[in-house]
């Protein structure tokens, strides 16, 4: 199987594709060394991220086992994970 | 492990052998340039500073001038200055004769206008090619190079593999005995937390997140928000959603050791290990910054790709983005994309990082040097007066 995504750490709830990928495809990736499969709801371009669980609007986004942002809505699981859904939650004047 | 490199009176080891030309004022950096231009040896910061500056702001520039001249890259300095500029030229020039290479110094205002001043430092630069053209590198043990980690132009293979490649050569050279240096303040926002657990000590841990807090109370004092620049657009284009995101990809490259110290912009370590300095995310600048540190060698992991050199110090070039390397050859030193594609470890790659700073320890020039890049550019951290 040709690696399409790539999981850091088993506690992300993102991954990030390797390979420009459209929409209705089903990605493969591996979770510590459990191979898990993903339809694409959206065309996702090389090294963007698409959720791999449910993520609850304010549920903080997780790469690296770490925080980095919280979503803005619900997103699905297969849904693209970018500037459009998720948000910077350091260095703001607004919080 | 040997390399080869050239000890300096102070006993510290540089690997490359450059005259520099100093300008301890942007009134002074047009001189500067015009004796470089004609002595092809010799190398001018184009400085920007140097006048109406206050407190830390002007302690900064000086640090980092001074700190130039200083570094074991070095042979000979030569100091331009107008005369009437905030940063003292007879101080400058002695703090770097401290260390015990050959400095010259001239005066625009005193000797008398810039075609007298550019003959004066002609004549002088000129000797310094007759005095250093004898050095000849010799063989020395590499735990004495001091490495300044860098990474700009993000994308999410900086992250994913080249940073993390980088982090396995920077191990393999603080095992060694080697320096080396962590900077960008700014992309350690969100992963300070991470990279605090690897502090020596508690207190060294607090200095951390105190640069990181003060570089996000400055944003907020200004009425800014960080998110209107960073990520930068590239960054997000190349698919990071967040400086979170970025920072926490961007500390893998400073490995695993444990951290010595968090060093100000420009200071000089006090000794081996890795060191992390308070340096904007701003490539040139970090750089600048490390260099006045006395880094002597840089490794400057991109996504997007990008040209940086360095005036002093020979910069190494990585991507693990496989379409930028293909585009961006001219550039890039070192292509990591094999990990992206499953040909080659993480490991096989930071070992393969680590052969090429040897090499171009030993003299092998970069494509940056071959290129004739030369940027360089102070950390301002006050408006000028």
């Amino acid at each position: 199987m040709k690696k399409q995504a790539v999981v850091i750490n088993p506690k992300d709830n993102v991954a990030t594709v390797v390979a420009d990928i459209s929409a209705n495809s089903i990605v493969h990736f591996f979770i510590d060394q459990a191979e898990h499969a993903l339809t694409l709801l959206e065309d996702i371009p090389l090294g963007h991220k698409i959720a791999i669980q449910e993520i609850q609007a304010g549920e903080n986004i997780v790469k690296y086992a770490e925080s980095i942002g919280a979503a803005t809505e619900l997103i699905q699981p297969g849904r693209h994970v970018h500037v459009h859904n998720m948000e910077s939650l350091r260095g703001r004047k607004d919080k | 492990m040997e390399i080869l490199g050239y000890r300096r009176p102070d006993g510290k080891v540089g690997i490359r052998n450059h005259i520099l030309i100093i300008p301890t004022s942007v009134c002074a950096s047009t001189v500067a340039a015009n004796i470089a231009r004609q002595i092809p040896d010799a190398v001018a910061l184009p400085n920007q500073h140097g006048c109406c500056q206050i407190g830390p702001d002007h302690l900064q520039t000086l640090r980092t001038l001074v700190g130039f001249g200083k570094n074991p890259n070095v042979a000979a300095v030569l100091v331009v200055g107008l005369g009437c500029e905030g940063i003292p030229i007879q101080e400058t020039a002695a703090e770097i004769a401290a260390s015990g290479k050959p400095v010259e110094v001239v005066i625009i205002q005193e000797i008398g206008g810039t075609l007298r001043a550019e003959a004066e430092g002609l004549r002088k630069a000129s000797e310094f090619v007759r005095q250093v053209s004898h050095q000849l590198p010799a063989k020395v043990d590499i735990s004495e190079l001091s490495l300044a980690i860098e990474c700009g132009g993000s994308d999410f293979t900086s992250g994913l593999a080249s940073n993390p490649a980088v982090g396995i050569a920077a191990d393999l050279l603080v095992a060694a005995g080697g320096n080396v240096m962590l900077s960008e303040t700014t992309e350690f926002i969100g992963a300070e937390h991470v990279l605090a657990r690897r502090a020596k000590t508690p207190e060294v841990a607090e200095k951390l997140f105190k640069i990181v807090h003060d570089c996000e109370e400055r944003a907020k004092y200004l009425n800014i928000d960080i998110r209107d620049g960073q990520p930068t657009p590239g960054n997000i284009a190349g698919g990071i959603s967040s400086i979170e995101e970025k920072s926490l990809g961007c500390i893998y490259k400073a490995g695993h050791a444990p951290i010595q110290d968090v060093l100000k912009y420009g200071e000089i370590p006090k000794g081996k290990g890795l060191y992390v300095m308070d340096t904007p995310g701003q490539d040139i600048e970090s750089i600048t910054g490390m260099l006045a540190g006395g880094a002597t060698i840089v490794i400057f992991t991109t996504g997007r790709g990008t040209p940086t050199g360095s005036p002093i110090a020979p910069v190494i070039k990585i991507t693990a983005n496989p379409r930028t390397f293909k585009i961006m050859e001219d550039n890039i030193d070192l292509d990591a994309s094999p990990i992206i594609s499953g040909e080659e470890t993480i490991e096989q790659v930071g070992h393969r990082i680590y052969e090429e700073i040897i090499s171009v320890s030993n003299g092998r020039r970069t494509k940056a040097e071959s290129l004739g890049y030369k940027e360089f550019g102070i950390y301002k951290i006050a408006p000028t007066y």
